[in-house]
C-alpha cells in the first residue's frame, strides 16, 4: 500500500507541476490545490501508515494500548490543510482581482510592471476601459472559449 | 576648492565645528596617556559580540595600533581645526563633519580591532566614509565619478578581503588576531596559504592604491583638501599597509610574500614618483607622492627584515607628518590665491611667510635633508635595503634611490618654487592664512623637526613598539641622526646631487613625460570605464536572460532545477538503497479504488478544458485524500480535509459561476517540454518517497507524545493535544496566518474595479463591453 | 437561490450545525474534534445559510462582523498563552484547574488549553466567513 500511495503521490505531483506551468493562472490555481494535497500525503506517508488504530487513549488508560497511528504527522497535516485553504482562498481572490483589473488570466499579458517593449502592445490597466463585466451575451456557464473573452486576442493584434 | 557657495554665518563651523575639534583632541590625549604603558607590553581588551560565530569587539592595543591611533587622532585634530575655518561657512558643513567623524571612528576601529571580522566591518566603514567625503561636492559630476570609482575599487577589494578573512579564520580556528598571529608557522605551511595571501593582498592593494589599482587615488583628490590630507594621505590609504603590517607575523616571511610585496611596492613607488613629476596641479603632485609612499611602505613590509620593518614604521610616521602638512599648506595657498598650478604660483613667501615656513619644514623633511626626521627615515630605508640579501637588496635599494631622488625634486616643486622669486599674478591677491588653518601644518612641521632632533623619543615610544608588533619579536631599536660615514650616507649625498640636477631641469622633464603619456595607449582610468561598461552590459544581458518577467519561465526554471538538484543528489547518494520491495498483498480492493480515483481525478483536472469538470475532478481528489486519512486512522485530519474540500469547491465554483468567461483551457495546448519536467518531478517524488519509506523510522517524538499526552497534558486525543498544547505556538502562528489570508483576500475583493456594478456604474461598463465587442 | 424547502430546512440545520460545532470543539481534547474542526463545521453552517438566503441575512443573523470574530479568536488564543505567565511558565504553557477532582478522577477540567482551542475555533470560523462573505458580496 505504501508503494501504491507513493505512486499516487507521484501522479499528483506531476499533474500539479504541469498545471502550474500553464500560462492560464486559473490552471495554476488548480495545480496549487493538487500540490497541497500531494504535500499533505507526503507528510502523512512519511509518518508511516497504520490502519484501524487512531491515536486516541482509551478511557482509564494512561497511554495508548497497542500500536496506534503516528499522531505527529496528523497534527502537522491538519494545520497544513487549514493553512493550505487560506493560501488557496487568497490566491483565488488574487486571480479574481487580477482578472477584474487587467482583463486577463494569461500571465504573459500581465505586464503592467514590466512592459515588454512598445507600450502599445501592453494592456495598461485603465479603469474606464477595463472590462467591468465581460460580455453578457453568453448563456452557458461552462463556456471555455478564450477568444470571446477580453483577454489576449486583441492585445496581440 | 572654489568658494562659490552661499555662505552661512558660522564661527569656526558652529557647534559641530567645536565638537569635531574636541573629539579627536580628547582621544589624542587619551591615547597619548597610554603610550608609556603600551611601550612596555601590548594589551588585549574586549567584549563579545556574536560569540556563537567567534566574533568579538576585542581591542588589540600594541605599538602598531597605538601609533596609528595617535596619527589618526593627532592629524585628525589638525584637520578638523583646519576644516572648521576652511569649510565652516559651507551650508553642508555639519554633514561634512558627520562624515569626517564617521571616518575617524571607522579608522580607529580598523586599527584597534582585535578580531578579523570587526576589523572588516570598520574597514568597510572607512570605505563608505571615503565615498561620501570624495563626493562631498555632489554637484560636480567629476566628484561623483571619483567617489564611485574609489568606492567600487576599495569595496571590491574589501569583499575579496572578507573571503580571505573567512578562509584564514577557518584555517586558524579563530577570528581573534592574537590567536591567528601566534600560529604563523602553521599558516605558512598550510596548503591554502597562497590563496589566503592573495585574497588579503587584493584587499590591501586596492585600499592602499598599489599599481594596478592606483588610479582611484589621484581621482580622489576631488575631495575637499582637508579630506585629501586626512584620508587620502595620512590615514585611510594606509589601512592596507596597516593590514599588511598587522598580518606580517602570521602571513609574512615567505618567498611569495617577499616578492609580491617588494615588486608591487617598488613598481608603485617609482611609477608614482615619475607620474608626480608630470603633474602641474600641486595637489595632484602630492597625490602621486602619496602613492609613492604607499609603495615604499609595502615594499619594506614585504622585505620583512627587522631593519626593513623598522624603516617602514619610521617612514610611516615621517610621511604622515610631512604629507598632511603639505596638503594642508596647499589648501591654504589654494584658498588664498585661487590656484594650485605650479606654473602660476611664485614668490608667495613675501605674502604668506607662515605658510611658507610650514611648507619649508614639511618639504625639507620630505626631501630627506637633515636635521629633519625625513632624513633619518631615508637613511634607514637605505640601510634596510642594503641589508637585504641577493637580488632583493639591489631591487629595493634602486627603487628607493629612484623614489628618493624624485621626492627631492617634488619637494622643490611643491615648497620651494611657489614661494621663491617675485610675487606672481594669481586669481586672488595672495594673503596669509588664518591661524586655525596654519596651526596644523606648522605643528606637524615642527614635529618633523623635533623628532629629527630627538629621535630617541620616537624610537622608544613609537617606532620601537610598532616594529615589535609587526616583526613579532623584541629587538633594540635605535634611531640616530648621524651614523658616521657609511654607504647609506653616501647614497643620501648622491640623492641630493641627482635630485638637485633633476630639479633644475624638471620643466623639461615634465614636458617630455606629458608627450610620452599622450603617445601611450595604457590608460588605467579609461580602462576602468571600459570595465564598468562591460559590467553594465553583462548585467543587462543576464537580466534579459534570467528576469524575463514571464511566470511560466520562472516556474519551469524552479521545478526543473529542483528536479535536477534533488535528482542528482538522490542518485549520487544511492537513494534507492536496496531497491523497491514490492508487496501488493494486503491491499484491499477499496484502497485500490480510492488510489485510482485520486490519480484519475488529478489527470482529469490536467487534461480537461471544461472548468466544471476540473472543479469536480479536484473535488474527487480531495475526497479521495480524505478517504485515505480515514482508512489509516486519522479521523481528525479526515474531517478537516472533508470540510475544507467542501469549502474549496464552494469558493471555486462561486468564482467560476460569477465569471462566466473565465477560461480554464490551457493557453497554449500540449507542451511537451513542460510535460517532461512534470513527469520527471512526479517520478522523482515517488522515488524519494520510496527511499524515505525504506529508512528506519524514528519514533522518539511519537513515543514522547503518546506517553505524555494523558499524564502531562490531560488529553486523550493525541493529535489535538499536540495542536493545542505541545506545539501550541505553531498553531497560534497558523491561526494568525489564516486570519491574515482572510483579511488579505477581503481587502483584494473590496473595491476591485467593476466589482458588483452599482446602478451608476452600469452604463460605462456596458459601453466598455460594447467597445470590446466591436474590436473583436 | 430561493427554495422554500431549503430555506425552511436551513434554519434547523444551521442551529444543529452550530451546536454540533461547539460539541466538536469541547470534546476535541479527548476524542476526534477540536478548534479547527469545530470552526470549520460552524463556518459551513453559516455558508449554508448564505446559500439559502443571502449574505445580508447571514450577516444580521451573525450580528458581529466575522473579521472581528476572527480577531477576537486570535486575541483569545494569545491571552490563553499569556495566562501561563502568571504561573511563571513559558508562553502557551497549559494551565489546568480540576474542579471536583477526586482520587484517580480528574473531575471537571478547566484549562487555558481549552481557552486556546476556543480562540482557534473563533479564528477559523471568523476567518472563513470573512472570506466567503467577501466572495459572495463582491463578486
Amino acid at each position: 500500500m505504501e508503494l501504491l500511495l507513493a505512486l499516487t503521490i507521484g501522479v499528483l505531483m506531476a499533474s500539479s507541476v504541469y498545471l502550474m506551468l500553464d500560462r492560464n493562472v486559473i490552471r495554476f490555481l488548480f495545480g496549487l490545490i493538487l500540490l497541497s494535497n500531494a504535500a499533505n500525503l507526503v507528510i502523512f506517508l512519511s509518518g508511516r501508515l497504520t490502519a484501524g488504530a487512531p491515536p486516541l487513549i482509551d478511557e482509564g488508560a494512561y497511554a495508548p494500548t497497542g500500536v496506534v497511528a503516528n499522531a505527529l504527522p496528523q497534527a502537522l497535516v491538519l494545520t497544513a490543510i487549514v493553512i493550505g485553504f487560506g493560501l488557496l482562498a487568497f490566491t483565488l481572490a488574487l486571480v479574481y482581482r487580477t482578472y477584474r483589473s487587467l482583463g486577463t488570466v494569461n500571465s504573459d499579458e500581465m505586464r503592467v510592471a514590466e512592459p515588454v517593449s512598445a507600450p502599445k502592445t501592453t494592456p495598461h490597466p485603465d479603469p474606464a476601459a477595463a472590462p467591468g463585466t465581460p460580455p453578457a451575451s453568453d448563456p452557458t456557464l461552462d463556456k471555455t472559449d478564450a477568444t470571446t473573452t477580453p483577454t489576449g486576442g486583441e492585445a496581440r493584434a | 576648492m572654489a568658494d562659490d557657495y552661499p555662505k552661512v554665518d558660522r564661527v569656526m563651523g558652529g557647534a559641530s565645528g567645536w565638537f569635531s575639534i574636541a573629539l579627536p583632541a580628547v582621544l589624542f590625549l587619551y591615547f597619548l596617556g597610554l603610550v608609556p604603558q603600551i611601550a612596555e607590553a601590548p594589551q588585549v581588551r574586549g567584549i563579545e559580540w556574536v560569540p556563537s560565530l567567534g566574533i568579538g569587539l576585542s581591542v588589540l592595543l600594541d605599538g602598531l595600533s597605538l601609533t596609528f591611533a595617535l596619527l589618526i587622532t593627532g592629524i585628525g585634530t589638525a584637520v578638523t581645526l583646519y576644516s572648521a575655518r576652511y569649510l565652516g561657512q559651507h551650508p553642508d558643513y555639519p554633514r561634512f563633519v558627520a562624515y569626517l567623524m564617521m571616518f575617524m571612528v571607522g579608522m580607529l576601529g580598523l586599527v584597534l580591532a582585535g578580531n578579523l571580522i570587526s576589523l572588516f566591518v570598520f574597514w568597510e566603514v572607512t570605505t563608505i566614509a571615503s565615498y561620501l567625503l570624495i563626493g562631498f561636492n555632489a554637484d560636480s559630476a567629476k566628484s561623483r565619478r571619483s567617489a564611485l570609482q574609489a568606492l567600487l575599487v576599495t569595496g571590491t577589494g574589501g569583499l575579496i578581503l572578507l573571503a580571505g578573512m573567512i578562509v584564514l579564520g577557518t584555517v586558524a580556528g579563530s577570528f581573534e588576531l592574537v590567536d591567528i598571529l601566534s600560529q604563523g608557522d602553521m599558516l605558512r605551511e598550510h596548503p591554502w596559504y597562497l590563496a589566503i595571501l592573495l585574497l588579503f593582498l587584493a584587499g590591501a592593494f586596492t585600499k592602499s592604491a598599489q599599481v594596478p589599482f592606483h588610479f582611484w587615488l589621484p581621482n580622489a583628490m576631488a575631495a575637499p583638501t582637508p579630506v585629501s590630507a586626512y584620508l587620502h594621505s595620512a590615514t585611510m590609504v594606509k589601512g592596507g599597509v596597516y593590514l599588511l603590517a598587522r598580518m606580517n607575523p602570521g602571513l609574512g616571511g615567505t618567498e611569495a610574500w617577499f616578492w609580491i610585496l617588494t615588486l608591487f611596492g617598488g613598481v608603485t613607488a617609482v611609477f608614482a614618483s615619475v607620474m608626480a613629476l608630470r603633474q602641474t596641479d600641486i595637489k595632484q603632485v602630492l597625490a602621486y607622492t602619496t602613492l609613492m609612499a604607499l609603495g615604499t611602505l609595502t615594499m619594506f613590509i614585504g622585505a620583512g627584515t627587522h631593519y626593513a620593518i623598522m624603516a617602514a614604521m619610521l617612514f610611516l610616521v615621517v610621511h604622515s607628518l610631512y604629507k598632511a602638512a603639505l596638503f594642508l599648506m596647499i589648501g591654504i595657498v589654494d584658498h588664498a590665491t585661487g590656484t594650485r598650478e605650479t606654473g602660476v604660483l611664485g614668490g608667495l613667501s613675501k605674502a604668506m611667510p607662515l605658510t611658507g615656513l610650514a611648507a619649508a619644514l614639511a618639504a625639507v623633511s620630505m626631501a630627506g635633508i637633515p636635521p629633519m626626521v625625513g632624513f633619518i627615515g631615508k637613511e634607514f630605508m637605505y640601510k634596510a635595503g642594503l641589508g637585504l640579501g641577493g637580488f632583493g637588496a639591489i631591487w629595493v635599494t634602486v627603487m628607493i634611490f629612484a623614489a628618493s631622488v624624485m621626492m627631492f625634486v617634488v619637494a622643490g616643486i611643491v615648497a620651494w618654487k611657489p614661494f621663491r622669486g617675485e610675487l606672481r599674478e594669481t586669481p586672488h591677491a595672495a594673503h596669509e592664512g588664518p591661524w586655525p588653518m596654519l596651526a596644523g601644518p606648522l605643528g606637524l612641521g615642527a614635529l618633523s623637526l623635533i623628532f629629527g632632533l630627538f629621535p630617541g623619543v620616537l624610537a622608544h615610544y613609537f617606532v620601537g613598539p610598532a616594529t615589535h608588533a609587526v616583526f613579532g619579536e623584541v629587538r633594540e631599536v635605535h634611531l640616530y641622526l648621524w651614523g658616521g660615514i657609511n654607504m647609506a650616507l653616501i647614497l643620501s649625498l648622491l640623492t641630493f646631487l641627482a635630485g638637485w640636477l633633476m630639479y633644475r631641469r624638471h620643466e623639461a622633464i615634465r614636458h617630455r613625460l606629458i608627450r610620452i603619456e599622450q603617445g601611450s595607449r595604457v590608460n588605467f582610468d579609461a580602462g576602468w570605464d571600459r570595465v564598468l561598461d562591460g559590467l553594465k552590459a553583462l548585467a543587462a544581458w543576464q537580466t534579459r536572460l534570467i528576469q524575463t518577467g514571464n511566470l511560466q519561465t520562472y516556474m519551469a526554471v524552479i521545478f526543473a532545477s529542483f528536479t535536477v538538484l534533488v535528482g542528482t543528489t538522490f542518485l549520487l547518494r544511492g537513494g534507492m538503497g536496496s531497491g523497491i520491495n514490492y508487496e501488493a498483498d494486503g491491499v484491499h480492493p477499496i484502497q485500490w479504488t480510492v488510489l485510482a480515483l485520486i490519480a484519475m481525478g488529478a489527470i482529469l483536472a490536467t487534461i480537461t478544458s471544461s472548468r466544471m469538470t476540473a472543479v469536480a475532478a479536484l473535488g474527487v481528489v480531495g475526497i479521495g485524500v480524505a478517504l485515505i486519512f480515514i482508512m489509516f486512522s486519522a479521523p481528525d485530519v479526515a474531517i478537516t480535509q472533508l470540510l475544507v474540500e467542501v469549502l474549496v469547491v464552494v469558493l471555486v465554483a462561486l468564482v467560476m459561476l460569477r465569471l462566466p468567461h473565465l477560461p480554464v483551457r490551457s493557453a497554449s495546448g500540449f507542451r511537451a517540454g513542460h510535460a517532461a519536467i512534470a513527469a520527471a518531478f512526479g517520478i522523482l517524488s515517488t522515488l524519494v518517497m520510496i527511499a524515505v519509506l525504506q529508512t528506519p523510522f524514528d519514533r522518539r517524538l511519537t513515543d514522547f507524545f503518546e506517553i505524555a499526552s494523558w499524564p502531562e497534558a490531560h488529553g486523550r486525543n493525541i493529535v489535538n493535544v499536540i495542536l493545542v498544547d505541545f506545539r501550541a505556538t505553531d498553531t497560534f502562528g497558523e491561526i494568525v496566518v489564516v486570519v491574515m489570508a482572510a483579511v488579505g483576500a477581503y481587502a483584494l475583493l473590496r473595491g476591485a474595479p467593476g466589482a458588483k456594478p452599482t446602478p451608476e456604474d452600469e452604463e460605462p461598463v456596458q459601453v466598455a463591453a460594447a467597445d470590446k465587442g466591436e474590436k473583436v | 437561490m430561493q427554495s422554500l424547502i431549503l430555506t425552511t430546512a436551513t434554519r434547523l440545520l444551521v442551529a444543529l450545525l452550530l451546536v454540533f460545532s461547539i460539541y466538536a470543539l469541547l470534546r476535541g481534547h479527548n476524542l476526534p474534534g477540536g478548534g479547527f474542526i469545530g470552526g470549520l463545521i460552524g463556518a459551513t453552517g453559516f455558508i449554508l445559510y448564505v446559500i439559502a438566503t443571502s449574505v445580508s441575512d447571514a450577516r444580521s443573523a451573525l450580528r458581529a462582523d466575522p473579521a472581528n470574530i476572527a480577531m477576537l479568536g486570535v486575541g483569545i488564543a494569545a491571552f490563553s498563552g499569556i495566562m501561563g505567565a502568571f504561573a511563571g511558565d513559558a508562553f502557551l504553557t497549559g494551565q489546568w484547574l480540576f474542579l471536583f477532582a477526586a482520587e484517580g478522577e480528574k473531575g471537571l477540567p478547566l484549562s487555558s488549553v481549552l481557552v486556546f482551542d476556543v480562540g482557534v475555533y473563533l479564528a477559523v470560523f471568523g476567518g472563513i466567513l470573512t472570506l466567503v462573505f467577501a466572495m459572495e458580496e463582491e463578486i
